[in-house]
């Protein structure tokens, strides 16, 4: 059972392919660019959806997938010509799709009738200027090949069940031609097929058996007359020659009543005699020679197949993801053990060009190759969640009254698996917040003169290390004075605040925030872009906005490339060593005391080119107890938030800067506010990796109590 | 003697699903995920019965049975052909291009291995 759930899990992640493979295909159609292929392949991805489902009796997809098939395959055999309307429905039937594997995995669910409307919209480009009557032949074709099958279970239900008393006679004349060997039958197997129904007797008539000299042994000469007392139906007896029909001469009948009891008792008597030559003149019956037409598998032979190695795909080995965090633990071990190693080696009494530090110099860089290749494994392509996406604009310009159309950009950068699983969400959120929100309506986009259908630019690039995704829609940009007043009405600023433009944008992302007027059953379903911003942090990524008035937002998510290591400056605060990572790190500086003002008894705000940032001692907000003053003026750390507002972080010393692994805290501990994880260092000494923003953030209510306790007991 | 069977099938599903109840019937399966790795196969492994899929990038079924009748080794092994279609002409297309036998997805345990043995000989 266990194998059984196994391959069905495999089921749904092969069709996971099959629908990217089917979107790939859908889009070159739309776009023009598809060739016969590719109308093959998209057929072929939906064939291989119904063939799935049908083994896991999954009946709404697999009659689902028949009537896409059905259409599909009228497009390829051309049938039927590509047209607009026909690759909506196509587009539309591919979600329909989605849809309905998603439920069948979940086991939830899907709303019949919007099943029956999207088979319905398919159905139409079936019936070829004929009239509704066909309607009903379709169904049924729909059902038919669900379900027949082949009844040799019958057979041995029959065996076990004597319960037909009557016992019929059969006599078969068989006499196989060339092909029917060539295709790989064997006379022998098929009577012992029949004898699973009945008594079988036969006897082998040899007249045409050529003289030695003119032996041919590719032409048979053989016939049969076989016969068969059974309870079985004469139909249950044609099934035994069903894969031969037409490849031999064939003669079925039930014998005349007063029953051959003669065959039968010789047969019983004299088992292995030598059968009287010819048997029954009505065997030898003018069988008239069987036309040798030469089999198509023979005249094909030298036809050479059509091999077509630029489309097969690169070789791949699926691998369990368990084995491959495994590995991935493993060789953030032996990055630790590389660490301790080195700096061993360093504190020993060695010279530089001694051969031991060589050693340990190509230890590094083999750990270092080590630990890429193996990151490289759970890295994957953004394009099957940016495909998704396509599906997300076409529903939410549906639900909004709309025209939408996503343009994809960078679909082949890689992403570590579990980043582009968990940004799936805040991905789709975002998607249909520019539909929703970002983009006008047709009418108003016409009278900004623009196009009647917005545009969603959505792309990922790599920059700096980091993986860039982007959202941009061409709408109507941020409505500032807006947003400025719903979070005056809420409450989350007070009513007299001056806010600068990239103020006024994040607010967006604060918990509470929602702009949409009405209620709309996309955007607003209580969870706005601060969950998105939640969830882009958890991956150790950012969110900015950028926003041109008439001209559309932009929404930049700054993601790591990996979750398990990580680019980081080791500090020291009071005695700790911590980690602060590097991405948010704009540079650290020890400021002149003229730099440095104090604004009340206990905020300070540094000076800057002019600009005022504030100074937060981390050691405070992580609630360690100051056994010593920084000092003064203290060492800083700037950093710059994901709204790009910036902050400086007291510590106390800079060390270097390495790399790190990651290693959860929540997991082995728990979360702890203002530590984002932990890491182990050369020396065996752990070391908390700090959360920036979350230390920066909590400026907002500095007089909280420092619960974060574990940290003034630990180490 | 174990009976050896290549199954040839470009959804993952249906190789796993095949190879599941030819091993629980206690036969040797080997697996290819197109016509032209079928027929590769074919020649490395001189499997004693093929199941295969019609469509099928690269080389489909027809191409598999085509190239293996053609062959000079092994030509007569006997070869099914998974079909979902029932359609009849399917089946006198695969009988016409040298196959065994079909069977009609979606398939039972049962049925396709009592299928193996028939066409085989081997004993249940």
């Amino acid at each position: 059972m266990s194998t059984l759930n196994s391959i069905r899990d495999t089921f749904f992640e092969e069709c996971e392919d099959l629908m990217a493979d089917l979107a790939d295909g859908l889009a070159k159609m739309q776009s023009g660019s598809a060739d016969p292929e590719t109308v093959n392949a998209v057929f072929r991805a939906v064939h291989s959806v119904k063939g799935g489902a049908g083994a896991f009796s999954l009946t709404e997809l697999v009659a689902f997938s028949h009537q896409f098939e059905t259409v599909l395959d009228e497009l390829r055999s051309d049938r039927l010509k590509l047209q607009p309307e026909l690759m909506f429905t196509l587009l539309r039937s591919a979600d329909h799709l989605t849809v309905l594997i998603e439920a069948a995995r979940d086991g939830v669910d899907v709303d019949a009738v919007v099943t029956q409307n999207s088979a319905a919209a398919l159905r139409i480009w079936l019936k070829p200027s004929s009239d509704a009557a066909d309607a009903p032949a379709s169904a049924s074709e729909s059902f038919s090949f669900a379900a027949v099958t082949l009844d040799f279970g019958a057979f041995d239900q029959l065996n076990d069940t004597p319960n037909e008393p009557e016992l019929k006679h059969y006599e078969i004349a068989f006499q196989p031609t060339a092909t029917l060997f060539s295709n790989g039958h064997e006379p022998a197997l098929l009577f012992g097929e029949l004898s699973r129904l009945g008594t079988v007797s036969s006897t082998i008539d040899l007249g045409e058996l050529p003289a030695w000299e003119e032996f041919d042994t590719t032409v048979p000469f053989m016939k049969w007359t076989l016969k068969l007392a059974s309870t079985a139906e004469i139909d249950q007896v044609r099934a035994v020659f069903e894969f031969v029909d037409g490849l031999c001469k064939l003669n079925i009948v039930v014998a005349p009543m007063p029953v051959d009891q003669e065959a039968l008792q010789f047969e019983a008597s004299l088992p292995p005699a030598p059968a009287p030559l010819p048997m029954r003149q009505a065997v030898a019956e003018p069988i008239a020679p069987v036309p040798e037409k030469p089999s198509p598998a023979v005249k094909a032979a030298s036809v050479s197949p059509q091999i077509s190695d630029q489309h097969g795909p690169k070789p791949t080995l699926r691998v369990e993801l368990d084995r491959v965090d495994r590995l991935i633990n493993a060789v953030g071990e032996l990055i630790i053990n590389q660490a301790m190693i080195a700096q061993r080696v360093n504190e020993m009494p060695v010279t530089t060009d001694s051969e031991v530090v060589t050693y340990v110099e190509d230890y590094r860089l083999l750990a270092r190759d080590i630990q890429e290749a193996v990151m490289a494994i759970r890295a994957q392509p953004v394009k099957p969640l940016f495909q998704r996406m396509s599906r997300i604009v076409r529903e939410a310009a549906d639900a909004t009254g709309k025209s939408a159309q996503l343009l994809a950009f960078g679909e082949e950068i890689e992403v570590d698996k579990t980043v582009i699983e968990r940004l799936a969400d805040p991905l789709t959120h975002m998607i249909r917040n520019a539909v929703d929100h970002g983009l006008e309506s047709p009418e108003d986009r016409i009278k900004a003169g623009k196009e009647a259908c917005g545009t969603i630019r959505l792309s990922a690039a790599h920059r700096s290390g980091r993986v860039i995704i982007s959202i941009k829609d061409d709408g109507a940009g941020l409505n500032r004075p807006k947003i400025l007043k719903i979070a005056k009405d809420k409450g989350l600023i007070p009513q007299d605040a001056d806010l600068v433009e990239a103020d006024i944008d994040s607010l967006l992302f604060q918990p509470g925030f929602s702009t949409a007027q009405k209620v709309s059953n996309l955007s607003g379903r209580g969870v706005g872009l601060d969950v998105v911003r939640t969830a882009v942090t958890a991956l150790g990524g950012r969110v900015a906005i950028n926003s041109v008035p008439g001209q559309g937002t932009e929404f930049t998510i700054s993601l790591p490339l990996t979750l398990a290591v990580m680019d980081g400056m080791v500090v020291s605060v009071r005695g700790q060593t911590m980690i602060a990572p590097i991405s948010s790190i704009v540079e650290t500086i020890r400021p002149a005391l003229s730099e440095v003002h104090s604004v009340g008894p206990s905020s300070k705000y540094l000076s800057i080119l002019g600009e005022f940032i504030p100074i937060i001692d981390v050691a405070a907000s992580l609630g360690i107890a100051p056994n010593t003053s920084p000092s003064d003026p203290p060492l800083l750390l700037l950093v710059e938030s994901e709204n790009q507002s910036q902050c400086a972080l007291i510590v106390d010393e800079v060390h270097d800067q390495r790399q790190v692994v990651i290693k959860g805290l929540e997991h082995n501990y728990r979360s702890v506010q203002g530590v984002s994880a932990a890491t182990v260092l050369g020396n065996g000494q752990i070391a908390l990796i700090l959360d920036l923003d979350a230390i920066a953030f909590q400026r907002s209510a500095p007089e909280a109590p420092a619960e974060a306790s574990p940290l003034t007991k630990g180490a | 003697m174990t009976i050896k069977v290549l199954a040839i099938d470009d959804s993952r599903t249906i190789r796993s699903l095949v190879r599941k109840v030819m091993e629980d019937a206690g036969f040797h399966c080997v697996c290819a995920e197109d016509g032209v790795e079928g027929v590769n196969r074919f020649a490395e492994e001189s499997p004693d019965i093929v199941i295969t899929d019609i469509n099928m990038p690269n080389m489909d079924g027809f191409g598999v049975i085509n190239t293996i009748r053609g062959g000079t080794t092994n030509r007569m092994v006997p070869i099914l052909v998974l079909t979902t279609e029932s359609a009849d002409h399917l089946k006198a297309r695969a009988r016409e291009a040298g196959a065994t036998g079909w069977i009609v997805k979606p398939f039972d345990d049962e049925t396709i291995v009592s299928l193996v043995r028939r066409v085989t000989g081997a004993r249940g």
